[in-house]
């Protein structure tokens, strides 16, 4: 693997809200074909990083690259497009469609024109069938004609991760999938993470330490806006810079 | 056109348009901390001349009346918010504006039947004849007195906003809801108190207007649209925003209603001017509007972080 | 839901009777109903292309009323100019008030929320004075004009320009049933419900949000024609604010979201402004005469109580349970 094949690189990316610089001189590289996980205590910026990594929110300064191709100002609809997704911290699906239709918004983006007027999306079998194996992927088979709303905290992130995924990206970024969930279905999506990381750059945001160190192929450790590591789960465990950063915040190890 | 009369109008305009702040200071506020828009606010604007108008036809004393009139409205505001508005702040907006459009209809309905379709009011004697501003310039006495007016309550609105703990909660019920409901004490008292201060502001401008424009039913509905210019120019939730889009609209609507048919009648010939002009100025303030929500479609200072 | 072959049965009652009408009012000798109707048809047409934009939108548009406007002034100026042929007038009254919607969509579209409310209000009251300054065209007073013509029709009689009406309404309510159902519709509705993640997925939602504005602006600019045929009369009044907000009334009373909530709320609307208007109540009138002046205080305090206590309007009255209209 030659050290120029990243798939993101972000070059010296800064963000300022008024006094407060949340993202100070990141320059962050996500190789092709790896899991890479970012971590730190809250408040770090993280979720600021995400948005400018998404094209929510455009840095200050600095760039962002994906592949070869300069992506800082590309929109955030025309981000996926190029196969940039993104699933959120707070679940952001489609209520009151079932968990089929929200699935088949994502497949739709991609697949044919959205621009038709007359012919029933109903009829459109081709499209149903291929989210219904995303549907099945995400291990919501069961549950495919629920409405999303009244789905369980658990398999709204399981949809959640689902959307992002149907949107058949080459980059990945989630956004603490695992927020919110008990052991079990932590465990599943974990999973998920370890199938789906055959085909997809991963770049996972997490609390979960346990499925941090299990899934990443390398952490990278931001406090207070900078990134002050970058290495192999294993010495991120034992950095001592690393443990004084997370000091007195919980970590589930 | 001569230096006086763009100077004169230029007056006007700032006149005006501290009377649209009054107007828009209240409605920000209920935009910004409530999250509420309110059809009715210029019901409260046509109740405040309208009241005036009857309490100094009976007692004589145009001071008495405003006096009386703005307390009264705010009042009627403040049980309109605890007994109907209220329910509407977890609504969503359609349900607001209509809801809020039903009581235009109903409060029109009611001053008809009340007080027929239009009354008069006339400015106090003592401001009755026109002052000397400098050589050249004789300026109504009024007119004068609605700026101070206007300069006056700007002053209050932001020493209240600013140096008291009233306003601090205002400030920040604007910027951010759940600051507002985090910051302890009565919050419903704070929303109807709000209302009320918006109500009386409005009532201030309408019988402060009343003796320059028409007291007559559905005064209210022409204001409001400009204030609600004004606030979308401005940004919802800032008195500050309120008070510079106020004045900007209220100087480009009263000098472009008087120098483009001007300016037209010199440049093109006037059959078309005579049409032309007129429209241009009304559609002028519509088109500022346009040009700033291009830019920033969020006004000029949206005090709202997210 | 209202079961299916329940709805099915309602649904061809109706029909029968819309069909039939003007031949029983004729029995009747009532035929002013007829006009009345048409109306209702008209405001039906109106009040559905604000609900495919508000209802399944989610776009709370408070200036609806200047496309109608738009459309009637533009088919009326072509009549009184010499061009009285329904055929040409409707079409381009329809050309131009899509062109009025894409620029005003182009701008107000970037808005949300609020701001998005009071800049089609203003936007639209821009058009309303512009109008008014059209002194060529009547200005303030407004422009009588004859009703235009239409092939082997006769549009001078009420009972023909009714079903005119009819089948234009008929075939508005099928359009747009189609499209919400759509791929174009899925995804109007997920924006409404989810912009951020609907772009999160690659839509450009700006673009769906300008074209459902159009086609909602194109139809009821056809709505506008038709009105200024059926009053052979414009005037300003018909693009004032108060009309958007009676446009919003017509669709929340029938029932947002759904494909006939436009057309009933229109009727109920209409019907209950006709009554207002025009009933006799002997005791009001001995104590106040000019009661029927105020009809707006009914209509006011209906509306009032419907958005208070009934928000889902009819036909979310009638439904059984809360259903998702869509799925």
């Amino acid at each position: 693997m030659s050290t120029n094949d990243f798939l993101l690189k972000t070059v010296n990316i800064q963000k300022r809200f008024g006094g407060i610089v949340a993202t100070r001189n990141v320059s962050l590289e996500i190789m092709n074909g790896e899991v890479h996980a970012l971590i730190g205590p809250n408040g770090a910026g993280k979720t600021t990083l995400i948005a400018q990594l998404s094209g929510l929110l455009v840095p200050d300064s600095g760039q962002i690259f994906f592949g070869s191709r300069d992506i800082s100002r590309l929109s955030l609809s025309d981000r996926v497009k190029i196969g940039l997704a993104r699933s959120y911290q707070i679940t952001s699906i489609f209520r009151s469609f079932s968990v089929l239709n929200n699935i088949a918004l994502a497949v739709q983006a991609r697949k044919g024109s959205s621009y038709s007027f007359w012919e029933p999306v109903v009829s459109d079998s081709e499209l149903f069938e291929e989210a219904f194996a995303y549907v099945k992927e995400i291990g919501l088979a069961q549950r495919s004609e629920v409405i999303a709303g009244q789905l369980s905290h658990g398999e709204q992130r399981q949809l959640e991760v689902g959307l992002a995924l149907a949107t058949m990206p080459r980059l990945l970024l989630l956004d603490e999938p695992m927020a919110g969930m008990g052991p079990e279905e932590s465990e599943n999506l974990v999973t998920l993470i370890a199938k789906v990381r055959e085909r997809v750059t991963v770049l996972l945001v997490e609390h979960d330490m346990d499925a941090v160190f299990r899934l990443a192929d390398r952490v990278s450790v931001l406090v207070n806006g900078e990134l002050i590591a970058t290495e192999v789960p294993d010495l991120i465990r034992s950095s001592e810079e690393v443990k004084r950063a997370y000091l007195g915040n919980d970590t589930a190890t | 056109m001569t230096a006086t009369l763009v100077f004169e109008q230029a007056l006007n305009g700032l006149q005006f348009g501290l009377m649209l702040f009054l107007l828009a200071a209240g409605l920000t506020l209920v935009f910004g901390i409530m999250d509420m828009i309110n059809l009715a606010h210029g019901s409260f604007y046509m109740l405040g001349a309208f009241m005036a108008a009857s309490i100094a036809n009976v007692s004589g004393s145009f001071w008495l009346a405003v006096f009386l009139a703005v307390p009264i409205t705010a009042v009627i505001g403040m049980l309109l918010e605890m007994s109907l508005l209220r329910v509407l702040y977890t609504r969503d907006h359609l349900s607001q504006v209509l809801a809020t459009f039903a009581l235009v209809l109903i409060i029109n309905e009611v001053v008809r039947l009340v007080w027929g379709t239009d009354a008069s009011l006339s400015p106090p004697q003592s401001l009755a004849n026109p002052v000397e501003l400098y050589e050249g310039l004789s300026y109504s006495a009024y007119r004068l007195a609605i700026v101070v007016l206007g300069l006056i309550v700007a002053g209050c609105l932001y020493l209240l906003i600013a140096k008291t703990r009233f306003g601090m909660r205002l400030r920040a019920g604007a910027s951010n809801r759940t600051m507002a409901y985090m910051m302890g004490g009565d919050v419903s008292r704070l929303f109807t108190l709000v209302f009320g201060l918006g109500a009386g502001l409005a009532a201030l401008a309408g019988a402060a207007l009343g003796p320059i424009l028409a007291v007559q039913v559905g005064m209210g509905e022409s204001i409001l649209i400009l204030t609600f210019v004004v606030i979308v120019i401005g940004g919802v939730g800032s008195i500050r925003g309120a008070l510079i889009g106020a004045v900007l609209v209220g100087m480009i609507d009263t000098m472009g209603r008087v120098f483009i048919p001007m300016f037209l009648r010199l440049t093109m010939p006037s059959h078309y001017s005579s049409d032309v002009g007129p429209a241009l100025a009304s559609i002028l303030i519509y088109v500022l509007m346009a040009a700033v929500l291009y830019w920033k479609p969020q006004g000029l200072f949206p005090a709202r972080n997210g | 839901m209202i079961d299916q072959p329940r709805r099915a049965v309602i649904l061809l009652a109706f029909f029968v009777i819309a069909i039939l009408f003007p031949y029983l009012m004729r029995v009747c000798g009532q035929e002013y109903f007829i006009g009345l109707a048409s109306r209702m048809l008209i405001y039906g047409i109106a009040a559905t292309s604000l609900n495919f934009i508000l209802g399944y939108g989610g776009m709370v548009s408070f200036g609806h009323a200047a496309f109608l406007g738009v459309g009637a002034y533009v088919a009326a100026i072509l009549v009184v100019s010499g061009w009285s042929s329904a055929l040409l007038a409707w079409p381009v009254a329809m050309v131009v008030s899509a062109a009025v919607a894409f620029l005003i969509g182009l701008i107000t579209l970037r808005t949300k929320g609020v701001y998005f409310i009071m800049i089609t209000l203003a936007f639209a009251q821009m058009l309303y004075y512009v109008t008014i300054s059209m002194k060529a065209y009547g200005g303030e007073e407004g422009l009588n004009v004859p009703r235009p013509s239409i092939p082997w029709l006769n549009l001078e009689s009420d009972t023909e320009f009714y079903y005119v009406a009819f089948v234009l309404v008929c075939a508005i309510i099928y359009l747009m049933h189609r499209v919400i159902n759509a791929r174009f519709g899925r995804v109007l509705m997920a924006i409404s419900e989810n912009e951020v993640r609907m772009q999160a997925l690659g839509y450009k939602t700006m673009h769906y949000k300008l074209i459902a504005f159009v086609l909602a602006g194109t139809i009821a600019g056809l709505a506008g024609a038709l009105l200024a045929a059926q009053n052979s009369f414009v005037n300003p009044s018909i693009m004032h604010w108060t009309s958007s907000g009676l446009l919003l009334f017509m669709v929340i009373l029938g029932g947002v979201r759904s494909k006939y909530g436009g057309l009933i709320g229109a009727i109920a609307f209409l019907g209950l402004e006709d009554f207002a208007v025009n009933i006799q109540i002997d005791w009001l009138a001995n104590w106040y005469p000019s009661y029927s002046q105020h009809a707006m205080l009914l209509v006011g305090l209906v509306l009032l109580i419907v958005v208070l206590f009934s928000p889902r309007g009819i036909v979310g009255f009638f439904a059984n349970r809360g259903g998702h209209v869509h799925e």
